[in-house]
């Protein structure tokens, strides 16, 4: 019996992998696996952090004594301002990602993210943005206005050469892997679980990672549209921050920072995740407070949102607002101290026992209290006017980073190495690089607080020996030599443990949760047969629940015309919904990143005559990835196994992909909402306002040119609801409103905004008519596709997913467009010279 | 013995915090509250460290003695009750200072100095004096006399920074903000430019001269004031 059951087993291991699996050799490129792209993002996180690190080095060489003659100010400037980014955009959020990738699949019980390919594609924007980046710097030619690029000085007078284009080019092609990933993780959790994983049973990392994937969401789209509007002022003269033309310097404060401060809490979040995950398996316990932390970190991601200001105490806001600002500030205090205290309570009513991570969860308490506590000391606003931009803030920064979010996440590569090796580590080494590190970082930047309040400011490359800041910055330097050590005598550690740490199959630590219930490392599938949960997943029993898995007992626990077969659930309840077929290896995201490079380096390069040519070449091979997708019949429900059936997702409502646009859309209205709120705060901040050349625009024009907006879009949206019954007169109706609506809005931009390098009015007027006419034009492309979807058979009445996909985007484009363009007459009478100011 | 001691420790702290930069060093109000805030929170978060430290080894090291108290006291105890009293305290402490030392207070007319951010170098204007030529990277304020900076830039974005006086503004092109300084005693402070704003950052420095008012209008090259 048993011996049959194996054999069951081994032969259902071997159909699964012939169909999941990778090909060898350059096929890798084509790899669209979580596990296979969650390991590449966690190596080449880590590699962009090892040239982060020595930048570091650089720089603490530098500071070592004063008046050094190590780099001029020039180099200089480039390494501290590349320190900073590559640190924040090519390791932390990368790696976070990373780990996410990699994990959640395997923490809720599915074979795979929703979106494989998507994955794939967002590595390579990273990959390729990154190695921009680093050309750049190889070069000599990097980003050198520091890592929140402060305009003026990162505008085209006062940085005339290419370093502040390569960082705006350069981390907005890397935030556009950031997106992506928010996108598909927000989807993968709320719908790719196992059956019966409710909401509320989800192991707590899930929780963590869905809000810090909502956060990205509406976090990044500030900042990309900061960087557009930047890049957009360099390359062709619109004011939008230049305040000799109606703009305002501080306008790009705001946005960096309304995506800055968040940013923070998207690193921290994760991290307190690992926590909260380590910390119950070290205790031997469920997390205590469950509940309570879930509405800590919710709180927290509210919280995040309004905090930003604080990094602008200085530039001059009213007191009220600024306390405002400051209560908000301090008032995270809170959710961080009850998850603080969840933990201390889960290992007192536990048996805690020490081991490596554990040692990084005490470094991480340690050093994390500190920078919490000084955060609250800079969130108080007087002490904010002496602190800020001095060497205080450098310090404290990095023990909220280093302690927030380093820390722990050494905790989870100790944890989950011996899951991605199959190897157990070698304990002696570890611990030695443990204290080398711990010891190292505080004799750094314990110190470096004392070294900012006898007033050593950030970003000098030189100071003088009457300052007698030469002994505290030797003592950082040294520190900082100690803990590189540190962390060179982790990667040693990492390398003997996969190449000679012992084998050790399952569970380790002795986990209650799902990503141990395989075989280790995991298999390409993950899971042979997909779990039914009956309890929260954090109290299950790896080690029955993964035989009974491998031997095919759970749902899908077979193999349907070498499908790749997943399952959906109900957001909140966790019931089977839809059976999910997943798409497979493809070098497709690799063409489309290419494409996508292509844009990003004709913008650098300055060659805009091929900037449109690239942006259809990225349209172009994304039509190219549905050609996999969807079905030319009918098919109904399927049996799952477990006596269950369900629907394929091409043919149920809430389909993965639907959501998908769902949420790209709420993105993108926060990228809206941004520019409008720009116009608005222009036109009450901004000195040159009103406007003395205003654009004109006809009123009768305008309206003619919303109702064909909205024309295309209600036609649109109309056709999904005749899928089956010849939705095709209705598309192609709404793509020639589109077009033509395109068309108006073109004649608009050009004609009717004259005076658009002139000033900042008629910019923010021209930025909003190109962002509708963009809509419009890839409304009439989704109106199009939709014809030619249902001509070569993929629409039906039960398969109109292609079509509702389709409509919010017409929703969209038509509430977008019309509000637009009745904004544009708003900001006009309130904004211009004879108007109604 | 322990008061001796005490005053010991306390001028080698001192001798520690000293500098012409030295927001620790303060040479009027502005900057001594903000100091004394400092080291009552820096007191204040000693405890609260020790505390979580302790409380870490404690449930690390003898879990069952943390049994005392409910998980529900654990997490509203340590995430509530603990940190909200102390916020809030430090917050309306905070608003209050922060309140006392806004520009706009005080009994008498201040001196009013446009501080103009060049890259890189600072020009101060007399605004009371409209015949004084400007000053470069020196600017000279009468002691123990309100004194409002109103800090601005046609380039790109500084920060003006004279610690042993008070906290810092951004000069900012195409705004004006406003910074109080008032030094209670004669003397020369060391000022810094805190923003960075290329590669002529570092170099930004400017002094301070705080006169007694006949040195102040001598400094200035104005002649012996006039009495009303």
């Amino acid at each position: 019996m048993n011996g049959e059951r194996n054999e069951t087993a081994l032969a259902l291991h071997r159909k699964l992998s012939e169909i999941w699996g990778t090909p060898p050799g350059l096929g890798r490129l084509s790899a669209v696996n979580h596990t296979a792209i969650g390991l590449r993002f966690i190596v080449t996180s880590g590699i962009f952090f090892a040239i982060g690190g020595l930048l570091a080095m650089l720089i603490r060489a530098q500071l070592a004594t004063s008046a050094s003659p190590f780099m001029d100010e020039g180099l200089y400037s480039q390494v501290f301002t590349m320190h900073g980014t590559i640190m924040m955009f090519l390791f932390a959020i990368p790696l976070i990602e990373g780990f996410a990738i990699y994990l959640l699949p395997k923490l809720l019980g599915a074979r795979d993210l929703a979106f494989p390919r998507l994955t794939a594609f967002g590595y390579w924007c990273y990959l390729f943005g990154g190695l921009m980046l680093l050309g750049a710097l190889a070069a000599g030619v990097a980003p050198d206005a520091g890592w929140f690029m402060y305009t003026p000085l990162s505008s085209s007078v006062h940085s005339p050469g290419i370093n502040s284009d390569v960082w705006l080019l350069g981390v907005t092609f890397v935030e556009i892997s950031a997106v992506c990933a928010a996108v598909e993780i927000t989807v993968s959790i709320l719908k790719l679980r196992a059956p019966g994983m409710s909401l509320a049973r989800m192991p707590i990392f899930a929780w963590y990672m869905l809000v810090v994937a909502g956060m990205m969401l509406f976090a990044f789209p500030p900042l990309i549209l900061g960087s557009i509007l930047l890049e957009v002022e360099r390359a062709f003269g619109l004011p939008f921050f230049d305040p000799e033309r109606g703009g305002d310097p501080l306008l790009w404060q705001h946005l960096f920072w309304l995506f800055g401060h968040p940013e923070v809490y998207i690193i921290f979040l994760p991290a307190a995740g690992v926590l909260s995950t380590l910390i119950p398996v070290f205790a031997g316990r469920p997390l205590i407070g469950y509940g309570a932390v879930v509405a800590a970190i919710i709180a927290m991601a509210f919280l995040s949102f309004g905090l930003w200001v604080h990094h602008m105490y200085m530039v001059g806001i009213s007191h009220l607002a600024m306390a405002f600002f400051s209560a908000a500030s301090a008032l995270v205090a809170v959710p961080t101290a009850i998850q603080i205290f969840s933990w201390l309570a889960t290992l007192t009513y536990g048996r805690p026992r020490f081991s490596v991570p554990m040692l990084y969860v005490f470094g991480f308490f340690f050093v994390f209290v500190i920078g919490g506590l000084t955060g609250v000391m800079l969130a108080m606003m007087p002490f904010d006017k002496q602190a800020h931009d001095t060497h205080f803030v450098v310090a404290h920064l990095h023990y909220v980073l280093i302690g927030g979010f380093v820390f722990p996440m050494l905790a989870a590569a100790y944890y989950w190495m011996p899951h991605m090796t199959g190897r157990f580590p070698v304990q002696h080494l570890s611990r030695a690089a443990f204290w080398l590190i711990f010891i190292g970082f505080n004799v750094t930047f314990l110190v470096m607080h004392l070294t900012g309040l006898l007033g050593m400011p950030r970003r000098v490359h030189t100071y003088a020996a009457e300052a007698g800041w030469d002994t505290l910055n030797l003592v950082s330097s040294i520190g900082g030599f100690v803990m590189t050590f540190g962390f060179a005598l982790v990667l040693l550690d990492f390398v003997l443990q996969y190449r000679y740490g012992r084998a050790f199959p399952r569970n380790p630590w002795k986990a209650a949760t799902l990503e141990w219930a395989m075989p280790l490392p995991p298999p390409v599938y993950n899971f042979a047969s997909l779990p039914s949960i009956d309890r929260r997943a954090d109290r299950i029993a790896p080690r029955e629940t993964g035989a009974h898995l491998a031997a095919g007992r759970g749902y899908l626990g077979f193999v349907r015309n070498g499908q790749m077969e997943t399952l959906g659930v109900s957001i909140t309840s966790g019931r089977l919904e839809q059976l999910i077929v997943l798409p497979n290896n493809s070098f497709l995201p690799l063409w489309t990143a290419l494409a996508t490079a292509s844009f990003f380096i004709a913008m650098l390069a300055k060659l805009y005559w091929a900037v449109p040519i690239a942006m259809l070449l990225v349209l172009f091979f994304f039509l190219g990835w549905t050609r996999v997708t969807g079905s030319r019949a009918d098919c109904g429900a399927l049996s799952v196994g477990e006596d269950e059936d369900a629907v394929p997702h091409a043919e149920c409502s809430g389909a993965p992909s639907w959501w998908a646009m769902v949420f790209t859309l709420a993105s993108n209205a926060t990228l809206y909402a941004s520019l409008l709120f720009g116009g608005l705060f222009l036109w009450t901040s901004a000195p040159g306002w009103p406007a003395q050349e205003p654009p004109g625009m006809s009123l009768a024009f305008s309206a003619l040119t919303a109702g064909m907006i909205a024309a295309g879009g209600a036609l649109g949206a109309a056709a999904a609801r005749r899928a089956g019954r010849a939705p095709r007169t209705f598309l192609l109706a709404s793509a020639a409103a589109h077009l033509t609506a395109t068309l108006l809005l073109g004649w608009m931009a050009l004609n009717g905004v004259p005076d658009r390098t002139g000033h900042a009015l008629s910019a923010v007027c021209f930025a909003i008519l190109c962002y509708a006419g963009f809509h419009t034009a890839l409304a009439a492309v989704f109106a199009l596709y939709g014809v030619w979807r249902d001509a070569t058979g993929f629409i039906s009445q039960r398969r109109d997913l292609d079509l509702r996909i389709g409509r919010l985007w017409h929703l969209y484009t038509a509430v977008a467009g019309v509000l637009g363009v009745a904004f544009i007459h708003l900001l006009i009478a309130m904004g211009s010279a004879g108007g109604a100011s | 013995m322990f008061r001796q001691g005490g005053t010991f420790l306390g001028a080698l702290a001192l001798a520690g915090c000293s500098g012409d930069l030295s927001a620790l060093d303060p040479a009027g109000p502005a900057a001594r509250d903000i100091a004394r805030l400092w080291w009552a929170m820096l007191a204040g978060s000693a405890l609260l460290f020790l505390l979580v430290m302790g409380l870490f080894a404690l449930v690390m090291l003898r879990p069952e003695a943390g049994r005392r108290w409910s998980p529900r006291a654990w997490i509203v105890g340590g995430g509530i009750l603990m940190p909200v009293p102390v916020l809030f305290v430090l917050l309306l402490f905070a608003f209050g200072q922060g309140e006392r030392h806004l520009p706009w207070r005080g009994e008498h007319n201040p001196v009013r100095i446009e501080a103009r951010a060049h890259m890189w170098f600072w020009e101060f204007h007399y605004l009371d004096y409209p015949d004084v030529e400007p000053t470069v990277d020196v600017l000279h304020i009468p002691a123990n006399y309100d004194v409002d900076v109103i800090a601005t830039s046609d380039n790109v974005i500084h920060g003006f920074w004279v610690p042993r006086l008070g906290g810092k503004v951004d000069a900012t092109p195409g705004h004006e903000t406003l910074v109080r300084l008032y030094a209670d005693r004669a003397g020369s402070f060391g000022g810094i430019c805190a923003e960075y704003c290329g590669t002529g950052h570092a170099g930004m420095t400017f002094r301070v001269e705080a006169h007694t008012p006949a040195a102040f209008r001598a400094a200035l090259g104005l002649g012996e004031e006039e009495t009303e």
